[in-house]
């Protein structure tokens, strides 16, 4: 574990893009994160919650935006994802977060992705997510996982 | 119980990891839904599935699963094949369908408990 700090400055910060569309790359992302936060030590639950919301994350950008960032950073007691997306948007949060519900395309679907499933699989693993979007311009998804021991 | 032995068992053909096949299979997860599987899957599990195409090593990587097993002699699409032999992730091909292979082993993993 890196020394612990008495301010709650992000011990760890860094940002990753993620290109939309591209299915062959898919997951890159968040392997490198779950990679980084095993390195940390941190235990394994978080680090299994943390990858789940990741992929989720980069798993939305890679099917519905032109393309993404996500950051992650980490301090003493939480890991905070971030993704914020160049796409469409959501119109309606509430429905989109509803399980089941998916705008996504058959193509997509094939693949086993789009089953409205994403959202909902981060609002289970996440100890707190917040989800803002604008129509035409994007969305931003924050999540987090808090760091307890044995959690 | 080792992925070998579930091999042998069920006469599956190894396509990629064949230098993981000592590992320890604790349990099994059947989906194509891959919000699902990476939901749900435990690390260790086989995993038992129709989807041929790359993203499923992605999948298996991030959660740790013991391999993959594609059910009904369907084989690995070619860009799946190499991600698998670069990340070492065992892709195994049952000529079952996937109720029979998803029996056989719970089985055989019921057996030794």
């Amino acid at each position: 574990m890196p020394e612990k700090s008495a301010d709650k400055k992000p011990s760890f910060s860094d940002t990753f893009s993620v290109a939309g569309g591209n299915f062959d790359d898919a997951g890159r992302v968040s392997s490198r994160i779950k990679g980084i936060l095993k390195k940390m030590c941190l235990p394994f639950d978080v680090v299994r919650k943390a990858a789940i919301c990741t992929y989720e994350a980069e798993m939305n950008i890679v099917c519905y935006a032109r393309r993404g960032d996500i950051t992650l950073s980490v301090d003493e007691d939480r890991v905070v994802i971030e993704a914020v997306d160049e796409g469409q948007g959501i119109p309606d949060i509430d429905l989109a977060r509803q399980a089941g519900y998916s705008t996504s395309t058959a193509k997509i679907r094939e693949m086993g992705f789009g089953a409205g499933m994403g959202l909902g699989n981060i609002d289970r693993f996440a100890d707190d997510f917040d989800i803002t979007s604008e129509v035409g311009k994007g969305t931003k998804l924050v999540m987090i996982v808090n760091i307890t021991n044995g959690s | 119980m080792e992925l070998g032995s579930i091999v042998k068992s069920l006469n599956l053909t190894v396509r990629s990891g064949s230098q993981n096949l000592a590992v320890e299979v604790t349990g099994g997860y059947v989906g194509d839904l891959l919000s699902d599987v990476i939901a749900n899957s435990k690390r260790g599990d086989i995993w038992i599935t129709r989807q041929v195409h790359q993203n499923i090593v992605a999948v298996a990587t991030l959660k740790e699963l013991a391999g993959i097993i594609l059910v009904g002699n369907n084989e690995p699409a070619r860009e799946t094949l190499e991600k698998a032999v670069q990340e070492a992730v065992p892709i195994l091909v049952s000529k079952l369908p996937g109720f029979e292979t998803a029996g056989r082993i719970y089985q055989l993993i019921a057996a030794r408990e």
